[in-house]
């Protein structure tokens, strides 16, 4: 079909970029603009090589498609790249919100080089991530994000930058290492560490409780789910904003997209099994941390808990296993990657004007700042789950998926949508409505052309995917509806022969 | 072929023949000359070695052996021969400007590195226990010296003698265990002591356990570990990173050996003592330099969790663990020359600084060699996509195929333990207000830490010749 590897080109594209970026010498003013334009066009270029991807995708497969696969280290390890409709969306996610990113941070003005290099490359590791049909390639490119992002936190982050660089980095670690030996026994038990080949080998049950719970421990950190989930308020308060942007909009997405590619079609018995487990987390995680949220003093850490929460109920709707849980799961995790991405860019916005993050230091914004009162309201209703935008059908879906399975779960998991409208519409309050008394908020300007350019189209995608979810749901339905009967069939399998003996 | 004496084939030796002449002949020029020479004699002495290198590669394929079995020429030897030539080599361009300043033109320092890698050559082929402690004691001599070559500075001769009294003990102790191992097997050839061990029995056990232990001693593991944070510190900075590298090639392949063609027979017995080294080597390497504030210190720690990890490998007791073990040395040879080169390009007013908050903010002072130890330092992390990460992969990956879990998952922990203090330098180079200007690098120590530098960062691209490379040369073993 394709004669060019176009995923290839889309993944290492970034590269060539930061690479060009790093041969425009100079520390100058004009230097700094080049960078940023290099780094700019670099992303929208990928974003429009990713655009044919899509264009040339059989939803109607659940194959993997655009496949590529060169000899790599010998015995069973490849450079396979590949998507399918789970992967997919996760890909044009990246690739979509990076010129944002760059956008957003035009107004980095210490060591610019540097700072769009390591944006540019983590790209490529994100996109990688999601197109890796090796494991060990896989996690070449999972692991790696946390070199450019541990110096994006660190470099270009806030007052207590160090402790949320190193906690985020070993946090990470640590989990990804047990994955990583989970990765070496699945190699000996198929001699390969291709994915699409090791869907289809079957894992010995005892072998699947383990590297499951290997796997648990390093995507549950990403995700993040409680109680792993403490690096992240630190992470996303001290990172620039646009590093916050790519944390909670993609990098936590890998966790879900772990889950979906490796624990339900590898080990769909210790799926089975631990679903409670996961259940529970979930629960807590959508109740304990809406509630943390409620509490907070900083913009960035309240959106922070949010995520937590909303990835709640992603990893319950996944482990659901049902198709609408599955499905609401992918949908919810693009949803929340535009809406908390679109929140971050929007607290970094006001940051920007006053270099504070605290609730208390804002009010009645909407006087001097009607479009971003406007555009921050729509982002807040997403967050809550309003009908109409893409956070409601997300966590709809999933409470749909869970509810054939598990009424309690889903019942307990509704008390996240009411508190979520508690403490969003409260942090809306504090910080646009109100009067305007502080005298520091006097000469707030609104939005510039440059933020409105960020924004508009996030707000565009997120009443579209609110009324029309359907493009997004399309291109996964197919894989989606494979991995569900999949692991319905082997789960059932199981289940026949405990009742025959 | 004529090319033989006593009946013994000389071909295989060729290279170590050639070395032993070239050191002698480069001596006689340094003797008769006198200092003026060093500089000449160092140049000298690289070339050779590359000559030697060539030489070494051009051996033919398939296992020779001569003098009776004592010297063995595989695809498993000439493997480690290179690394440690290239080892060698790159320390004595290293160690140019150390040799250039007026006070320390001594030529005799290139001629004990040679002497010291012709050691390493003999030890890396011994067939028996007799050539085995033969290269071993020509390499340490030659090192002792090495190690005390900064005459004038207190802390070098503290080294030289630390490093030769606890070196002398373990050569005892080896001696010891050998001649055990003698008595109750009744030979000294590797071939000979495994047909000859079936069954455990104590006395061989214990011969075993000194043998091992005087191993151990060299690639300093816990518990005969002391030496090495002190003589790291003490030692000239060219001196520290030869001692990190080649002759840590040598000891490696020596005891790979051993275990593995000489008492395959009691697998059990060895391993569990290997085990017991390696997760001690991790955990030590990985906590004790939390607190380290010296540069060099730091990489001794380093060292000693590095050899634990390579030993993970070793301990799996398969051709995947042997393997493991050269990607491993492979990787770790080019990951600490490159840190040393930057560790000796780190100088302010002409003086070499080693405290690590010495590189504060190196990253806007001088920020390619700021990257450069960055990208090495998350490597020796275990970091993907650097080269750290395929060399942990191997070990790893053997030592779960031979379901050493509770090794493994202990290796993996101490490992993410031991990224924080590389962490901890990241930090201070990326994070911190800058401490001053370096001064500028010789050309010498920028080409091998840019050599270095790129075979960490682009090792993914290139891996997979290494590793069939390294493949067969851990297949000639079994």
């Amino acid at each position: 079909m394709t004669t060019w590897p176009i995923l290839s080109v889309t993944t290492f594209l970034p590269v060539v970029g930061a690479l060009i970026v790093y041969l425009s010498r100079g520390d100058d003013e004009a230097a700094r603009r080049n960078s940023r334009w290099i780094a700019l066009w670099t992303t929208l270029i990928t974003f429009a090589v990713s655009v044919i991807l899509v264009m040339r995708f059989d939803p109607n497969s659940a194959d993997f498609q655009f496949v590529e696969k060169a000899n790599w280290l010998a015995t069973g390890i490849t450079y396979h790249m590949g998507v399918d409709g789970i992967s997919l969306p996760f890909v044009i996610l990246t690739t979509a919100l990076m010129p944002f990113c760059i956008i957003a941070s035009w107004k980095v003005t210490s060591r610019v080089r540097e700072y769009m290099m390591a944006f540019l490359i983590l790209e490529t590791l994100m996109v990688g991530t999601f197109a890796a049909l090796d494991l060990v390639l896989f996690y070449l490119f999972f692991e790696g994000g946390l070199i450019p992002m541990f110096l994006i936190i660190g470099v270009w982050g806030g007052p207590r930058r160090v402790y949320a660089s190193f906690k985020f980095f070993l946090y990470t670690l640590l989990g990804s290492v047990l994955m990583l030996l989970a990765i070496m026994a699945l190699y000996w038990n198929g001699n390969t560490t291709d994915i699409p080949t090791l869907m289809h080998t079957a894992v010995p049950r005892s072998l699947q409780t383990w590297a499951w719970l290997a796997f648990f421990a390093s995507f549950a950190v990403k995700m993040p789910m409680w109680p792993v989930h403490t690096w992240l308020p630190d992470a996303h308060v001290e990172a620039p904003t646009a590093g916050s942007v790519v944390l909670a909009a993609i990098l936590l997405k890998m966790g879900g997209y772990g889950f979906l590619r490796f624990s339900l079609p590898m080990f769909p018995l210790a799926s089975h099994d631990f679903a409670p487990l996961i259940f529970t987390l979930s629960t807590i995680a959508i109740i304990y941390t809406s509630l943390v949220a409620l509490m907070q003093e900083d913009m960035k850490k309240l959106i922070a808990y949010s995520s937590v929460a909303h990835m709640g109920f992603v990893t319950m709707g996944i482990f659901a296993g049902t198709m609408q849980g599955v499905a609401g799961g992918v949908f919810q995790m693009i949803s929340h990657g535009i809406v908390s991405g679109a929140l971050f860019l929007c607290v970094g916005i006001v940051y920007d004007r006053l270099h504070t993050r605290e609730i208390a230091a804002y009010g009645g914004l909407v006087n001097r700042m009607p479009l971003y009162a406007m555009t921050f309201m729509v982002f807040t209703m997403a967050n809550v789950g309003l009908p109409g935008t893409s956070g409601f059908v997300g966590e709809f879906m999933t409470l749909l998926g869970t509810f054939k399975v598990s009424i309690p779960t889903a019942f307990f998991a509704t008390f996240g949508v009411i508190l979520s409208a508690g403490y969003a519409l409260w942090l809306y309050r504090k910080v646009v409505f109100g009067a305007l008394v502080k005298p520091s908020l006097m000469s707030m300007k609104d939005l510039t052309l440059r933020e409105c350019v960020t924004l508009f189209p996030m707000i565009a995608l997120t009443i579209l995917f609110g009324v029309y979810p359907k493009p997004v749901l399309d291109m996964s339905a197919a894989s989606v509806q494979q991995l569900v009967n999949n692991y319905n069939t082997a789960v059932t399998a199981v289940k026949a022969a405990a009742l025959l003996q | 072929m004529s090319f033989s004496t006593a009946g013994y084939q000389l071909a295989p030796v060729l290279p170590e023949l050639v070395l032993a002449v070239g050191a002698m002949a480069l001596l006689m020029l340094g003797a008769y000359r006198g200092q003026e020479t060093t500089k000449a004699v160092t140049t000298l002495s690289v070339l050779l070695l590359i000559v030697v290198g060539v030489l070494e590669y051009l051996q033919p394929a398939g296992k020779t052996v001569t003098f009776g079995g004592s010297f063995i020429v595989d695809d498993f030897a000439r493997f480690m021969k290179i690394l440690a030539l290239i080892g060698s080599a790159v320390t004595l361009v290293l160690s140019t400007e150390f040799l250039s300043d007026p006070s320390r033109r001594i030529f005799e320092y290139s001629i004990l590195v040679l002497l010291s890698t012709l050691g390493m050559m003999v030890l890396i082929s011994a067939g028996d226990l007799i050539s085995l402690y033969l290269g071993l004691e020509l390499m340490s001599l030659a090192l002792y010296v090495v190690a005390a070559s900064n005459r004038d500075n207190a802390k070098s001769t503290e080294a030289g003698l630390k490093y030769f009294v606890l070196g002398a003990l373990s050569s005892g102790m080896l001696l010891y265990g050998a001649s055990l191992i003698y008595g109750f097997t009744g030979t000294v050839s590797f071939t000979g002591i495994a047909t000859a061990v079936t069954a455990a029995n104590v006395g061989l056990v214990f011969g075993l356990v000194f043998l091992l232990a005087g191993l151990c001693f060299k690639i300093s593991v816990v518990p005969f570990h002391m030496w090495t944070p002190d003589v790291y510190e003490g030692a000239p900075t060219p001196v520290t990173a030869f001692f990190a590298s080649a002759p840590k090639v040598a000891a490696l392949a020596v005891l790979t050996r051993v275990t593995l063609t000489a008492f395959p027979g009691i697998v059990s017995q060895w391993q569990q003592i290997l085990v017991f080294v390696s997760i001690a080597s991790m955990a030590l390497g990985a906590f004790a330099a939390i607190g380290q504030s010296n540069i060099k210190r730091l990489m001794a720690y380093s060292s000693i969790g590095h050899m634990g990890f390579a030993l993970v490998g070793l301990a799996s007791g398969t051709v995947e663990g042997a393997q493991g073990v050269l990607m491993y040395i492979v990787i770790y040879v080019a990951m600490t020359l490159g840190s040393f080169s930057i560790i000796l390009a780190m100088k302010r007013n002409g003086q070499a600084v080693e405290q690590i908050s010495d590189f504060a903010g190196l990253s806007r002072t001088n920020p390619l060699l700021a990257f450069f130890f960055a990208m090495l330092l998350f490597s020796l992390a275990g970091i993907p996509p650097l080269a750290g990460f395929f060399a942990k992969w191997y070990v790893f990956v053997a030592a779960i195929k031979a379901n050493l879990f509770t090794l493994a998952v202990i290796g993996v922990l101490t490992s993410v333990v031991g990224a924080y203090y590389y962490l901890a330098i990241v930090k201070t180079m990326y994070f911190d207000e800058p401490a001053g200007q370096v001064d500028p690098v010789r050309i010498e120590v920028r080409t091998v830490l840019a050599v270095a530098g790129v075979f960490n960062i682009l090792f993914a691209l290139f891996a997979g010749p290494v590793v069939s490379v390294a493949s067969a040369a851990a297949k000639s073993l079994f």
